[in-house]
């Protein structure tokens, strides 16, 4: 209710807000992921960020490169050979930053969980993880619940 | 036809250490390691000249490879088999035949450990280069491989 009465206080009118709440609302309705993804998780979020789903009235635009962005939605299966390179892409992200892990693989392992020698179980292993996304792969309505429950957490934060 | 032509030519050319046998569309030739190079360049020049693909088997006393050729012409298919032994899994490498055998060949050597003696850069194709073991052993064991458990 509180987020409503703001929004309204805004039109044409002057509101006194802590500085930083001020920035973690600002934050919260601009995040930009990497565009980055791994297996066919990666197919579901192109689709949400495409015209159908248009992911983009939330505020959400995909950046290229790590040093915009500030968020990094983790869209498929982890290797151990993709892990490294996953991490140095987190590194290179400016603070702060957030992580969205898309997927059962992303979250546990998923289908690779038992008998894998190859995929890490739950990029959390690897790269501190705020909100998951569970599906195989998940629709673009779970993907964009996801991106409005970050949101939430910036916003609360 | 043309199947039967073959498997004719293979029986009378090749009498010791192979058995060929046909099945639905394809050829089946178990050959002894020792005549394998010999048997594979014979194919290849009777214009086998599609390599389809190789991949092993591990049968815990040995591994069992395959190569599967084709004939791009007229469409007949051969699986050669030949086993190997575990502890010095040594074959000759047939990329001199086919180039397209190079990376199947690492491939084998990187889940496997088989070792093609005459293959320009056996080494580690997919898995990273510092990985230690071979993972599609029967006996890899990894502490991060989390063994699915018995519910029935």
């Amino acid at each position: 209710m509180a987020e409503v009465e703001r929004d309204l206080d805004l039109k044409g009118r002057i509101s006194f807000w802590p500085l930083d709440e001020l920035i973690n609302w600002a934050r919260s309705r601009s995040i930009w992921p990497l565009s980055f993804g791994l297996a066919c998780c990666a197919i579901e979020m192109m689709a949400t960020y495409a015209s159908r789903y248009d992911i983009m009235r939330f505020g959400v635009v995909p950046r290229p490169s790590p040093r915009q962005c500030d968020c990094i939605i983790v869209a498929g299966t982890v290797t151990k050979k993709m892990a490294p390179l996953l991490k140095r892409l987190y590194e290179q992200m400016p603070d702060p930053k957030f992580v969205i892990a898309m997927g059962s693989c992303a979250c546990t392992g998923g289908i690779y969980h038992y008998d894998s020698y190859s995929v890490v179980k739950g990029v959390d292993k690897i790269i501190p993880v705020d909100v998951y996304v569970p599906g195989c792969p998940p629709r673009p309505e779970a993907l964009i619940e996801g991106i409005l429950s970050l949101r939430e957490k910036i916003w609360k934060r | 036809m043309e199947e039967v032509k073959l498997l004719g030519k293979i029986k009378k050319k090749f009498r010791k250490g192979v058995e060929a046998q046909a099945k639905e569309d394809i050829i089946e030739v178990k050959v002894e390691l020792p005549r394998l190079l010999e048997l594979l360049a014979w194919l290849k020049s009777k214009n086998f000249n599609y390599f389809s693909f190789l991949t092993a088997v591990d049968r815990k006393t040995h591994f069992e490879l395959f190569y599967h050729l084709v004939n791009i012409e007229s469409g007949e298919k051969v699986l050669v088999r030949t086993e190997v032994e575990r502890e010095d899994s040594t074959v000759p490498s047939v990329v001199s035949l086919w180039k397209g055998a190079d990376w199947q060949e690492r491939e084998t050597y990187d889940l496997f450990g088989v070792t093609f003696e005459g293959n320009p850069s056996l080494k580690r194709i997919l898995l990273p280069e510092d990985w230690e073991g071979f993972p599609l052993r029967k006996d890899y064991e990894d502490p991060d491989v989390v063994r699915r458990p018995e519910y029935f």
